[in-house]
Formats: C-alpha cells, structure tokens, sequence
C-alpha cells in the first residue's frame, strides 16, 4: 500500500537494523521526545532489534502525562461549576487528579462529553446556548492550530458561550529544559513528526549547536524510527550533530507557516507548568489579550484544594528520561490501565501504558 | 409515506401498533410460525440446543455495508454457529425511539430479511416497543436465537490444546472502521465496508470433513486480541501469532493510522477464529477459502505451551510483543 507498507518492508528493516549494528561503535544515548514514538518502539518491538550499544529513553511528549495535577484540579473544579459543559479528548477522563477525575465527577454530577475534535466542542456549544462549554486545551504544537481556528471561528460566529482551558505546551523549550537538567547527559533526540510538521526543524537547531546532541525528525511508522536511530547513530559516531529530517513526506525545515501564523495571532508564549519539572518559563501558551474572553481562567473563577501527588508514582521521574516503569514500584502491582495511579498509565500514549500493553513479562 | 414517522401511538397496543407490524414486519419477514402472531411461536425441536441473545445499539444505524438490522440477525447467527450449532429460529424485538421514518424502519427491515434468508433461519417472535425521544438512540434491537448442535460436536474456547493452529478467516478490522468512518464523518482514500455477515454456512462447510474443530469464535467487540487472549486463558495455554499473516484492508490500516488505533482491537462482525489440530489445518483452511466469507482465511499462528495465559506476537520485523486485552475504550489519539 502506498505511503504505508513502504515503511514497514520487512526487508529494508532488517537492512536499517544491520546498518545501525554495524555504524554503532560507541555507547549511543538516545531520547523519544514522542509519547507516540514511545508507543511505536514498544508496540514494533523496536527496542530489541537495536545493538546493546544503543540505548533509548522515553522523553515527556505524551500531551495528557505531562498535564500537571494543579491543571487536572482547575478542570475538574471547572466541570463542578453549574451550567458547565466540559468537552475534552478522551484520554484525560481517567487521570487522577489531587483528588478526583474527570470521569469520577461526571458519574457523580458533571457534564463532560468526549470529543474528537474543537469541531465537536463548538458544535455542543451551539447546542447549548444558554450554557458555557470549555474546552480542555491539552496538547503541543500539533493541537495547538486547531484550537486557535475554534476560537477564530467562534469569534466570527458570535459563539459567545465557549470557553478554552489552555493548557498548551510546546515542545523546543522543554527540550531545553531536559538538556539544562542535566541527568541525562543523551547523545540524540528522535524528535517528534507531528510537533514538527507544525514548526518545522529550525526550533532545534540550538541542540547540536550549544548542547553536542544530535536530532532527527523521525514519523511514525517502525522504518521511519529504525532510519532515524540510523541517522542519530551516524551523526553521533561522525561526531558532528546536527538536525536532520528523516520524516520528510511530513516536515519541511520551515514547517506550516499557515498553521504556525493563525497560532500566533490566538496565543502567545507564557509560562507551563509540567508535571515532574514544574513550570518552565515560555514552555507554553496562553490566549492573547484580545481573545482573552475565550479564556476559561479568566471567565470563571475557582477554590482549589491544594495539590498532591499520588504516593509512589513516579511519572515525573519518567517523563523526565530518568526512570522506566519497571522501576516504579506500583507498576503491574497497583497500577493498571483500568486502575491507573498516573497519568503514564492512563494516555494513549503514556510510557507506563505502552510497556504495560507491549512488553513481553 | 416512507418520510411518515413513528409515532409514541405506534407502540400503544392501539389499531396503528397492529397497522404497524402488519404492513411493515409481516409481509418481509413472513413464515407460518410468524403469521400466527400467538403470543409465542411453538414448534418442535429435539436434540442439544444452543441457544443466545444480545442487544444492538450500533450508532449510526446505517454504515457503509450494513446497518442494525442486518448486524442484529449476523450477530445472533454468528454466536449461535460459533459453538458449532446450526441456527434456526430467532426473535427480533425493537426498541424505537419516537421520530424514526418508516422508510427508515422498512429499509432496515429488508435488510433483516435479505440476511435471514441468505442464512435460512426463521424469524418466528418479535416485540415492538415505541419510546420517547431522547429515550432511545433511533432503534435498538434485541434478538434472541435457537439452534441446534449436530452430534458429535464440541466447540469450546476452553479446548485449544498446544500444536493447534490458529485460523482467521479474512480481513481484520473492517466493521469498526466503517463505523467510526461514518459516525466521525471521516473521508478516508480508501472507502471500508462493514463485514457485517453471516457465518453459520461457512461453519458447517469447515465442520464436514473436520471433526478436529477445537474453538471457533468471532472477533467482534474487542477485535482479534481480545477473543484470542479469551482462547489463552480459558484453555490455559499460550498463543503465538504472525503480525505479518494477518490480513487487513489497506483503508483499514490508513484509517487505523490516521486515528491512532491497533487494527487488533477494532471490531469485526464478519469474521471467525478457528482453532484446528495441525493435521486437520490446512484441509479447513482449503474450505474455508472456497467460501466467498473465507476467501482470505490464513493461518496466523499457533498455540503454544509459553507463555500461559498469554497472547505474543512476533512483529514484522522479527521481534516479539505481547497483545493484551483491550483496556478501556478505543479513542482516536490526540497529538
Ligand atoms: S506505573 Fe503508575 S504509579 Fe508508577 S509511574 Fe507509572 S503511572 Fe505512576
């Protein structure tokens, strides 16, 4: 099939696989930036294929792990509030929060409904006119265009009575965050198609040249990472980084400019809050001013409990690049996907998730 | 008239609930046992009875290759042909939401009967229940089935034993596509088709000459993984298959990309897993092919004394996974 089944001939695998086997002399540090990437290597095996020379560690790109509990909180308190519609993805009914979530609350009282896109959202709140709907914004560079075209298409329209919760990050700046940190001293970055598709491979441009690690822009499918992790190691063992694109039926090193001007004159860079590093200072994205009736923080305003973390879970640890779920004592014990205590175990595309559901025990 | 609606009345018991049945259920679906419109339908039967119900609440109610109707009457026929019995009779009992057009009902209707013939079971009992708006999704469907068990025969999940083989009978994923493709609105390059279909023929053709049939299932919420790990552990065995022996439609696996699904967990209503000793495989899996629901069979595994309990599956590209149940619902991915 076009545009698939070339990237999983079997062939060209084992070919990318013996390549990287023979490349690979030093010890190689490898980060998936990508939640999806994470899910991919776990679901394709990928892991096992690569030479004990190659190591690679899941990074912090999974939109609902990252969400900080404080966040989860305001969006719960906001689906208690009365004549409340919440519309969100899926995937944040279940993360616990300090004290509840969002699934919880809609079985005891609240109105929240699943959404597959802002399109869904802004329908509801048609709907409903006489009650205010708000969108959970959680997502990177790739939602963020999206959710900026709902709040143009509802100001055109009139649509007075929906609301965005934003809670977007974006991606570079935690990078460079991870990098400051320091724990990890990586070797490359796989860094994520979708998010670059959006922004383009400029962004990252400053890893290889203030920080020595290389990067590559890699898709989604199991040849589009084996050539990516082929690449990292052939710019790691040349010894000059840089930022290569191996994704290029998805990214051009400008990237969108459409989507990447309609998402500055909705949002501008602001400070996030990021579950395990905390907030990190223009890591996010916030209405601007003239859109700011939009803003859900500021239209409605609510008493929060203050925040806890569950006991033991170590997402923070995870999503950091620190630690694997296997190292986390609830991990298969006392956190399933059905019964999750963190947000790694809830996502689609959380890290605890995709050992669980792949790896073989 | 088709754009005439139901009416709260057409369920009251009153003069249209009788107009309703007798224009629209009886003349497609008729047979002397239906006719009679006794309270129940009495007929002889002897021998081991399989019997079967379940509810369909499929939304929307018409998707690319099928709708409820059909999918109510291959659903309950497929349950019942799963444990290796041939179905007869079935109950049909619909629950309307007020505001469905009568075309609406005749065109599902039609579809009833065109898979009740193409299967040769009866519909002999049915109920119809009008609801309020807002009480129901459009039209919900309960059948209930009666077949019967030929001598001889014993299909279980618990019976997979270590050496059989693993048997899919076509094309993985196609129904849940079809209705996500539809309820979503989502164009993909490749149209799908729900697989909605019968199966009870296709079953007894692979029973004939094969007395070696051990488990038969159809994979349907859930998808594939989840009947196969309902294999491993109720037989307590392991079960090893083949990423690359399983068939899936290239609309399929687009449109499994594009939403960030696993084509493992997405539904089907037209497909079988059978597991048959290794000497009896390939002679079912020749069967199988010559019916038009089995042309795709492949043999995509086996099972295996690893792993009990356990579903792992060797990736295209040489390494091995596991395949879990599903956890929760299938949702479209985020980022
Ligand atoms: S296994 Fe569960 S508790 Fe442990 S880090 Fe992952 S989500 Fe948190």
């Amino acid at each position: 099939m076009k545009f698939i089944d070339e990237y999983r001939d079997v062939e060209l695998g084992k070919k990318l696989v013996a390549r990287i086997e023979q490349l690979s002399k030093r010890p190689a540090r490898l980060m998936e930036f990508c939640g999806g990437h994470t899910v991919a290597i776990m679901r394709n095996g990928i892991r096992q294929l690569l030479p004990p020379t190659v190591e690679m560690l899941s990074g912090p790109g999974c939109p609902v792990c990252v969400t900080a509990n404080a966040d989860i909180d305001k969006a719960i308190a906001l689906a208690r509030l009365p004549d409340v519609i919440i519309t969100t993805f899926g995937d944040m009914m279940k993360v616990p929060g300090s004290y509840s979530s969002l699934q919880k609350v809609r079985a005891e009282e609240a109105d929240i409904r699943i959404v597959y896109s802002t399109q869904d959202a802004l329908q509801i709140a048609r709907d409903n006119p006489t009650r205010s709907v708000i969108f959970i914004g959680i997502g990177f560079e790739t939602t963020s265009p999206t959710i900026a075209a709902s709040i143009f298409q509802a100001e055109n329209e009139g649509i007075r009575n929906f609301y965005v919760l934003c809670l977007l990050k974006l991606c570079p700046p935690i990078m460079k965050a991870i990098l400051d940190l320091g724990e990890l001293k990586l070797d490359g970055i796989v860094c994520p198609g979708h998010v670059s598709a959006i922004i383009g491979s400029r962004h990252y441009e400053f890893i290889p040249r203030d920080y020595g690690v290389a990067c590559v822009v890699s898709g989604f499918e199991p040849l589009d990472i084996l050539q990516s992790v082929a690449m990292l190691v052939e710019q790691i063992e040349s010894g000059k980084p840089r930022v290569e694109i191996a994704y290029r039926r998805g990214v051009k090193p400008e990237g969108n400019i459409t989507a990447l001007k309609l998402m500055d004159s909705v949002f501008e860079v602001s400070g996030a809050d990021w579950r395990g590093i905390g907030v990190v200072p223009a890591s996010g994205l916030k209405l601007r001013k003239e859109y700011g009736r939009f803003d859900a923080e500021l239209a409605f305003s609510v008493t929060l409990e203050p925040v806890r973390e569950a006991k033991g879970c170590i997402c923070g640890d995870i999503l950091r690049g620190v630690k694997t779920p296997n190292e986390c004592k609830l991990f298969r014990k006392a956190c399933f996907p059905e019964q999750p205590v963190g947000p790694c175990m809830v996502s689609s595309e959380g890290a605890c998730a995709a050992y669980y559901q792949y790896e073989i025990v | 008239m088709d754009d005439e609606i139901i009416l709260l009345a057409h369920g009251s018991g009153s003069r249209l609930s009788h107009e309703l049945i007798e224009k629209n259920f009886l003349p497609p679906l008729a047979n002397p046992l239906l006719a009679k419109l006794d309270d129940s339908a009495v007929f002889d039967l002897s021998g081991r009875l399989a019997f079967t119900t379940d509810s369909y609440v499929v939304s929307p109610i018409f998707f690319p290759g099928g709708d409820i109707g059909k999918l109510a009457v291959c659903g309950t026929i497929n349950d019942i042909a799963m444990s290796g019995a041939t179905p007869l009779y079935l109950s049909l009992s619909f629950i309307i939401e007020e505001g469905l057009t009568l075309g609406e009902l005749k065109k599902i209707v039609s579809s009833i009967k065109a898979a009740a013939e193409e299967a040769g079971v009866k519909i002999v009992t049915g109920d119809t229940k009008v609801v309020n708006r807002g009480g129901a999704d459009k039209l919900f469907i309960n059948t209930s089935g009666i077949g019967i068990v030929p001598q001889g025969i014993d299909i279980s999940g618990a019976n997979a034993k270590v050496g059989d083989k693993i048997i899919l009978s076509g094309t993985i994923g196609d129904h849940g596509i079809a209705v996500m493709s539809q309820r979503e609105g989502l164009k993909f390059s490749v149209p799908v088709q729900s697989d909605c279909a019968p199966l009870n023929k296709l079953v007894s053709q692979m029973a004939e000459d094969s007395s070696q049939i051990h488990s038969l299932r159809d994979p349907t919420r859930g998808g594939l993984a989840t009947t196969l790990n309902e294999f491993a552990k109720q037989s307590k065995v392991g079960i090893r298959i083949e990423e690359g022996k399983i068939p899936i439609h290239d609309g399929v696996r687009a449109a499994c990309e594009l939403l960030g699904f696993d084509p493992l967990y997405v539904a089907n209503e037209g497909k079988l897993v059978a597991i048959v000793t290794a000497d009896d495989a390939q002679m079912v899996l020749a069967k199988m092919k010559r019916n038009q629901y089995g042309a795709e069979a492949a043999i995509i595994g086996e099972v295996t004394d690893e792993y009990k309990g356990k579903v792992i599956m060797k990736t295209r590209l040489g390494a091995s996974r596991i395949v879990d149940m599903l956890s929760g619902e299938l949702l479209p991915r985020i980022c």
